[in-house]
């Protein structure tokens, strides 16, 4: 474990908690954002872990060693630090503002140039940047900047203010790439404080939406789209985010059938031709008496060897192509449409039947992805067309 | 003489007393600039504490103000009463005009300062006093150099008026017109090299105040 925080609660005396209770633990590699409204107490955990607040109650550890026993001084060299409003040093150059840690850790001037070299390299931008002064600099590369400069001295964790909420969406977009390329190829552990759920979503491999003081909730994007914990966190995803997100969380299991029509491989040809006939289908799945799937069966074959086989078992297709219930819409559906298949078996880990998912199925996915409850309140006439055209894109 | 113009006067002046002129000169500014310097030393520290403890602030700069009100001829004759005459009484008197200015812009350049820069200054992991040195100072020191070059304008003024209790300089020349017939000439003499001397520190030190201006660092090439 990385980074542990347990009980974190602040008190400013004579106001209330601003923070009660605050339990994380961090592995390294891990990127977390803390999101919430204004006064959720998502700054004020973060400032915690480089010492620039301290708790009331509770101890924050950073492998194993507490840090309230360590010197703030030194402990904040090990964390780098970026804020929304950059904050480079308006007087020294870039190279001065990129190795400014190194230099307080006391690093040979040769040293020092060669990582501003790196650390630019890393950041795609040109190296006659570094006798440049910030106020040469747009505001993205500034930030960018900024982010390096976290990075200069090998910190392990970076914790990040709301830094690309000053920023035009496009350089907002680049940069997000850039820290997340960052995290990934340098296996750094992030501590990305935001209001953007976008960007949490987006960079995020944990989130922690926090309200009042308080953790809401502690989970993954994934799981916190498919099961946001209560309206607040609803809220904070926002409607529209929550059906766009359908079809890229919801599983098979949630959208199959769950009375497929089945028959075991023992039943006479006749007995299966009077299930379809009574279920107004045209093929049957074949199971054993346990549910496990065993192969299908339809209608043309059972016409085609009626006079040459007596059981299910001796005509059914042993080769069936079937779905996990547990596997994502996302990842299935394009490959359930490219097959053609009329329908899909749906199975568990020990290939039981469990369901069945119907081309009709999958419509009704799309139909929601793209309208979802807004359709109800658009009775616009003219958005039938446009609809309809958007249908026709999205296949 | 007295059929010379007021320009052949003054020229026939200095080319007869020149390098008393200049002796003159060199005194009424070092007065000027140690009362500027000591007034430095005692006031940027004191600015720097006045802006850590921000509560203070009126009280120090209340005593400032009030310094500043009590005429410079009223404040030499007070401090005469001390030190006596001579060129210390000049100087205490430069030091206590100099402060209000220094610790003033001190204090505000110390405040403005960008609290963003001093917030990520400090999580990276500087000290106070690396705070202190590597960005706070640096880049209040273009207000500070503007204080400083106030306290200098006002410096060479008082100085001026410090030849009244015999700490010789420029002013010494332009008593000595004053008293004398038709002595407009050398009033000239004396006043001209003191008005030139404050408006050339006064140039001086805006270049560098210009310099050190963080805002307008640019990658010279």
């Amino acid at each position: 474990m990385l980074l542990k925080m347990e009980h974190l609660s602040k008190v400013y005396p004579g106001k209330k908690e601003v923070l009660s209770d605050f339990n994380l633990d961090v592995n390294k590699g891990e990127f977390i954002c803390l999101i919430g409204t204004s006064g959720s107490g998502k700054t004020t955990v973060m400032r915690m872990i480089n010492r620039m607040l301290n708790q009331t109650e509770g101890s924050i550890l950073i492998n194993d060693e507490d840090i309230s026993k360590m010197d703030p001084v030194k402990l904040r060299r090990k964390i780098g630090y970026v804020i929304q409003n950059v904050g480079l040093m308006p007087h020294m150059t870039i190279r001065e503002n990129i190795t400014l840690v190194p230099k307080l850790l006391k690093w040979s001037e040769d040293k020092r140039n060669e990582r501003a070299k790196e650390m630019l390299k890393l950041v795609e931008m040109p190296e006659e940047m570094l006798d440049r002064y910030p106020s040469e600099l747009s505001g993205g590369q500034q930030q960018r900047i900024g982010v390096v400069r976290a990075l200069a001295a090998d910190q392990d964790i970076i914790l990040m203010d709301e830094p690309f909420g000053a920023l035009d969406p496009i350089t907002r977009d680049s940069l997000q790439t850039l820290v997340k390329d960052l995290q990934v190829r340098l296996n750094k552990t992030f501590i990305f404080v935001t209001h953007d759920m976008d960007e949490a979503l987006r960079l995020a491999t944990r989130i922690v939406i926090m309200s009042h003081g308080k953790q809401v909730q502690t989970d993954s994007p994934d799981n916190i789209l498919r099961h946001p914990a209560n309206e607040f966190v609803k809220e904070l995803i926002g409607k529209d985010r929550l059906i766009q997100a359908r079809p890229s969380i919801t599983t098979v299991g949630q959208i199959m059938l769950k009375d497929p029509v089945a028959i075991t491989p023992g039943k006479s040809l006749i007995q299966a031709i009077q299930l379809m006939h009574d279920r107004r289908v045209d093929s049957l799945l074949v199971t054993d008496d346990a549910g496990i799937l065993k192969g299908r069966i339809d209608v043309e074959s059972v016409d085609y060897s009626f006079n040459t086989a007596t059981s299910v078992g001796d005509i059914m297709d042993t080769d069936v192509f079937t779905v996990d219930s547990d596997s994502l819409i996302r990842d299935t559906v394009g490959r359930i449409l490219k097959r053609g298949f009329k329908n899909i078996p749906v199975v568990d880990d020990n290939h039981k039947l469990v369901g069945i998912v119907t081309r009709a199925a999958l419509v009704d996915i799309v139909y929601d992805a793209l309208y979802g409850e807004a359709h109800a309140e658009q009775n616009h006439p003219s958005t039938g067309t446009s609809d309809s055209k958007k249908v026709g894109d999205d296949e | 003489m007295k059929n010379l113009n007021l320009l052949d006067q003054l020229i026939y002046y200095f080319s007869h007393n020149g390098l008393y002129v200049l002796n003159q000169f060199n005194r009424t500014f070092l007065i000027a600039i140690y009362g500027v310097i000591f007034a430095a030393v005692i006031g940027i520290p004191i600015g720097i504490w006045t802006a850590k403890y921000r509560k203070l602030s009126p009280i120090v700069i209340g005593i400032a103000n009030v310094i500043q009100t009590v005429p410079s001829l009223a404040m030499l004759s007070i401090i005469m009463l001390g030190l006596g005459l001579g060129v210390n009484t000049v100087i205490m008197t430069v030091f206590l005009y100099a402060l209000l200015p220094i610790i003033k812009n001190t204090y505000t350049g110390m405040v403005n300062v960008d609290p963003d820069v001093l917030d990520s200054g400090k999580g990276m992991g500087m000290t106070t006093f690396q705070l202190l040195y590597l960005v706070e100072l640096p880049l209040s020191l273009s207000v500070i150099m503007a204080g400083i070059r106030n306290a200098l304008v006002l410096g060479i003024g008082i100085t001026a008026i410090g030849s009244f209790v015999g700490a010789g300089g420029l002013g010494d020349i332009i008593i000595r017109g004053s008293n004398a017939t038709n002595g407009g000439a050398i009033i000239l003499a004396g006043a001209l090299p003191t008005a030139l001397m404050a408006i050339i520190s006064d140039a001086v030190l805006a270049f560098f105040e210009k310099k050190f201006d963080p805002s307008k660092k640019k990658a010279t090439k």
